[in-house]
């Protein structure tokens, strides 16, 4: 199953609450505002290392930029992936939940 | 005209998801043609909007952060950055754009707006306003 995230991780538990339930093997993508998540010495960033170790985590890459966060600012294993990369997530998992 | 009023607009959102960073700093470009004495917080996720490098290019989004550095220019040259919500989200000052100003009464030198303080020498600094808004 496909999981994406849109909250920044500060100002909502959505992320805390996704990588909670998610099953290992899901994938996880980080868009909009939900890619602060993927900044790596933050606060949120050892949730998202532990989570790593059981489920893929992607972060999409304009979102990114779109708030000057350039790839080596990341959580090391985390994938940055642009819009095609979403279809492809779209289109290759059969399910999506979105954790508005 | 009566004494200015000490005006401090406190910023606590992250800049593209939701529009209260862009309306916010359009507040304070406006206000700020009112001759009071106006400061700015960043707080929180608000700290993200004065990120260097954003490009929205890809997302089809304007791209409003090149407006801060007009603030200097509309004599809005105090922007208090909180040292513990930059820690919190692994940034450091580096990582904030160089907003500057320059003061009339020093032969135009260039000076840097953004100024890092901690938890409690914010607190003080919000106890000393007369007006706070938030967005």
């Amino acid at each position: 199953m496909l999981h994406t995230v849109n909250k920044s991780p500060f100002e909502s538990s959505s992320l805390k609450t996704c990588l909670s339930l998610v099953r290992s093997g899901s994938d996880v993508l980080l868009i909009e505002d939900g890619v602060y998540g993927a900044l790596a010495g933050s606060t949120h960033s050892p949730l998202v290392t532990e989570a790593l170790e059981a489920l893929r985590v992607y972060a999409l890459e304009p979102d990114l930029k779109a708030r000057g966060l350039s790839g080596d600012r990341l959580i090391p294993g985390i994938e940055v992936v642009g819009y095609d990369g979403f279809v492809d997530l779209a289109c290759t998992n059969d399910k999506i939940q979105n954790w508005l | 005209m009566s004494k200015a009023k000490k005006f401090m607009y406190i910023n606590r959102h992250a800049p593209c998801g939701t529009v209260y960073a862009v309306e916010g700093l359009e507040v304070v470009l406006i206000g700020a043609a009112f001759e009071q004495d106006v400061c700015m917080a960043f707080v929180g996720d608000g700290v993200f909007q004065l990120k260097q490098d954003q490009d929205t290019a890809d997302t089809g989004m304007k791209n409003f952060s090149p407006a801060y550095r007009a603030l200097g220019d509309y004599e809005v040259n105090r922007l208090y950055v909180e040292r513990e919500s930059l820690e919190e989200r692994g940034l450091t000052e580096d990582d904030l754009m160089p907003l500057t100003w320059e003061d009339e009464d020093d032969d135009w030198a260039e000076k840097p707006s953004i100024h890092i303080v901690d938890r409690a020498q914010l607190s003080d600094l919000i106890e000393e306003q007369d007006i706070l808004l938030n967005f």
